[in-house]
């Protein structure tokens, strides 16, 4: 068992834990993942790393509750424990040799941006951060962004905080205006870590992608995760689990990984209405 | 005394009622059968049998005290070679094996010994009251990666000699294969988390959630103390064959399948893990994992399930018992035939068409077999302009895994071959001092037996090395 040692609302759908698991706090690095269980009969469910502690042996966790297990998840409080905690999953991100690095972080996406930027921050490379939410009361981690990066821009799609607009406007002001980055890093929905990558395109700037298929084993086992990439004209299958989750937003077929998340839509949907009513007591 | 030519047949579910549930299939001998049985032993004295066990049980002796009703006496043979005997008289190949090799079978039906070693093992977990006897600690450390057939064999033999062992699993229950791969049906899991007790019960410790190459690697279980390290990670990656729509929704690996309903349970009601169910199913390959993945796949309500299968009945490399089994409850076999491509929907006038991106049909090629290749098996050549469509909703991929990186990766100096495998020696050793290896880990894909086999090779020459 694993015991949620704290836990704290970032928003009305985002919630933050601290969970006590030693060894995989010893291991894990900016853009690995873990795989937990709520309780014996649970699913298992990736979360990227979200930071943590060593000494303490804890490991941070941020996570939108979006469905059955994440709404039993949020049901969980500080005291409590969880039944499994797996880790740390797949590769670590690629710091080496960049040293102006472009964070883009997107709604709950910018959970895993943000120890990432840190990482470049006390690496001492230049970060750039943009985050975007799309309104004022789903604004996470600003004040933290802020203090791992040297500019930081924040957005809001309809404009009640922050600057009106999605992510890309300011990027492409920014590359437009002859703006070199050794990296673009796209942390957040499919459909955002996409454009990202239409934008940057034009001016060859290098941009990661961190993908977050559906998984069951994350040790390469299942192959539910696989992903394909567009690499000299042939298309090659890769496991996010094993080798991402970071990738080349350039080789990514993202609509094939967007119908792929929509598998099991119509299960997910019926799941997470009966979790709220168990909890609501219906 | 006449001949009984044929085995006693065991009882098993009817086809028809076993087909709609996840119940095991084969209910097993009664003692006046499992008596009857072992009267057709001869028990001759060269024991051709026992070279034929991939653990060398003594075979005849067993059988023996079968006859003289001394059944527990019977299980006591038995576990001195083999640490999960009901396991092994459901899953292992026999007729490939220890019955290739009886003498009845020459002229007549070979001794059932499968069903006789499950007998066994099940009288003794129905009837035995007292656990097993935890040997004296020889204060030696030994730790063990994965908890499959090769690493629990393993684990039970240096456990019975005094070991402190300790199994890493990196799932959240123990049993690797025999929890996710095998199905219910055929293996219950109440089986393997029992076995797993006993092991328990000699002292051996399981750390489930440890992922070793990641949690933890190799050279860390050095330094926590552990003075050798047997690894049975088994076959890891599925293969796929790298033909068109192999991305569609409703395209798994077996593994992907077979774990979502043996492991996370998708096949109860109110499972909070989610499986395609129920459509037509076409299962690509012909392997036990082929026929299990296809028998649950008809279990979770599929209307039709094929086996596509590109050589032909004679060739396919499943258990017979597991084939025959499989015919009987109508899973329709197409033989000599090879996908080419699989179909998906796409509706040209609306890209947000919930239906898009969904598994449609495969396209198949029919095969014919030529020449042999070098291993004996005739090769199937693609008939041209053979194709045709099978309309299915599903299609599981059972074409074979390839060995785990994880472990090769964060092992410096740790051999392998070109194919992934992990180089050992005939004592299990590994290019890597006091690391051993074993099953899948090491040969790719292959039975339970034979990584037990190597489970309790490496157990012996871990024993001699420490203790020389």
């Amino acid at each position: 068992m694993y015991r949620i040692l704290r836990k704290k609302s970032l928003n009305s759908t985002v919630t933050q834990m601290e969970i006590e698991a030693p060894l995989v706090a010893r291991k894990a690095k900016p853009g690995q993942f873990i795989i937990l269980r709520v309780d014996e009969e649970g699913e298992r469910i990736p979360l990227t790393v979200a930071g943590c502690n060593p000494t303490e042996g804890t490991v941070k966790i941020i996570f939108q509750v979006v469905g059955a297990t994440t709404e039993a998840l949020n049901h969980k409080n500080e005291g409590e424990s969880i039944s499994d905690f797996v880790g740390p999953l797949g590769t670590p991100t690629h710091t080496d040799g960049i040293r102006k690095v472009c964070i883009v972080g997107g709604g709950v996406g910018c959970a895993i941006a943000m120890p990432v930027a840190e990482a470049f921050y006390q690496l001492g490379a230049e970060v750039t951060a943009i985050t975007g939410f799309r309104n004022r009361e789903l604004v996470i981690l600003e004040e933290e962004f802020r203090a791992c990066s040297h500019r930081m821009v924040l957005m809001t799609d309809d404009g009640s905080y922050g600057r009106h607009g999605n992510v890309t406007a300011p990027l492409k002001e920014m590359l437009e205006s002859g703006e070199y980055f050794d990296q673009i890093i796209a942390i957040g929905p499919l459909i955002m870590m996409k454009f990202v990558v239409e934008t940057a395109r034009p001016y060859g700037v290098p941009v990661t992608v961190s993908m977050n298929p559906i998984m069951i084993d994350g040790t390469g086992m299942c192959g539910g995760c696989r992903l394909t990439l567009h690499r000299d004209g042939k298309a090659v299958t890769r496991f996010a689990c094993v080798d991402g989750p970071d990738f080349d937003g350039y080789e990514i077929d993202f609509d094939e990984a967007m119908s792929r998340g929509k598998m099991y839509g119509d299960f997910e949907r019926h799941a997470h209405e009966a979790t709220c009513n168990l909890f609501r007591g219906v | 005394m006449a001949v009984i030519e044929k085995k006693h047949e065991m009882p098993t579910q009817a086809p028809e009622v076993r087909a709609h549930n996840f119940d095991e299939v084969a209910l097993g001998y009664t003692e006046e059968m499992a008596v009857a049985e072992a009267q057709r032993c001869l028990h001759c004295k060269h024991m051709p049998c026992v070279s034929g066990c991939p653990v060398n049980i003594a075979i005849p002796d067993f059988i023996e005290r079968i006859k003289q009703r001394d059944f527990e006496g019977a299980y006591g043979i038995i576990t001195e070679s083999s640490s999960l005997p009901a396991v092994c008289g459901r899953v292992c190949p026999q007729e490939s094996q220890c019955e290739s090799k009886c003498v009845m079978g020459i002229k007549f039906e070979p001794v059932g010994i499968g069903r006789l070693e499950r007998f066994v093992a099940d009288w003794h977990n129905r009837n035995a009251t007292e656990p097993p006897v935890r040997p004296v600690s020889n204060g030696h450390r030994v730790a063990v990666v994965g908890s499959g057939p090769s690493g629990l064999t393993c684990a039970g033999d240096l456990a019975k000699k005094g070991y402190d062992v300790t199994v890493f699993e990196a799932l959240h229950t123990a049993g690797g294969v025999l929890v996710y791969g095998i199905p219910e049906f055929r293996l219950p899991k109440a089986i393997v988390a029992k076995e797993v007790e006993t092991l328990k019960a000699l002292g051996v410790t399981v750390e489930t959630n440890v992922v070793i190459g990641k949690t933890l690697t190799v050279d860390e279980l050095f330094d926590m103390g552990y003075e050798a390290v047997f690894i049975g990670s088994g076959a890891g990656l599925p293969n796929f064959m790298g033909i068109p729509g192999e991305s569609l929704k409703g395209v798994y690996s077996a593994n992907e399948f077979l774990t979502r309903s043996n492991l996370m349970k998708a096949y109860r009601e109110n499972a909070t893990t989610p499986i395609m169910k129920g459509g037509r199913v076409a299962v690509v390959g012909g392997g036990n994992v082929a026929m299990d993945a296809a028998r649950t796949a008809l279990r979770l309500g599929a209307e039709c399930v094929y086996i596509v299968y590109r050589r032909s009945m004679e060739e396919l490399p499943a258990r017979k018992e597991e084939v025959e089994h499989a015919r009987e409850e109508g899973i329709d076999f197409r033989i000599l035939c090879n996908p080419v491509e699989i179909l998906g929907y796409q509706n040209p006038d609306d890209p947000r068409d919930p239906k898009n991106g969904f598994v449609t049909g495969i396209r198949c090629i029919r095969m014919e077999l030529g020449e042999p290749d070098d291993k004996g098996r005739r090769r199937p050549i693609p008939v041209e302009g053979s194709d045709f469509v099978l309309d299915v909703d599903t299609v599981i991929m059972s074409i074979g895994t390839s060995p785990n990186p994880l472990i090769k990766n964060t092992t410096a100096g740790l051999e392998v071959n070109a194919r992934g495998g992990i180089v050992v020696n005939e004592e299990g050793l590994t290019s890597r001092t006091a690391v051993y290896a074993g099953g899948d880990a090491v040969t790719g894909a292959a039975t339970v037996i034979s990584a037990m086999g190597a489970g309790k090779v490496a157990a012996k020459a871990i024993d001699e090395t420490l203790k020389g």
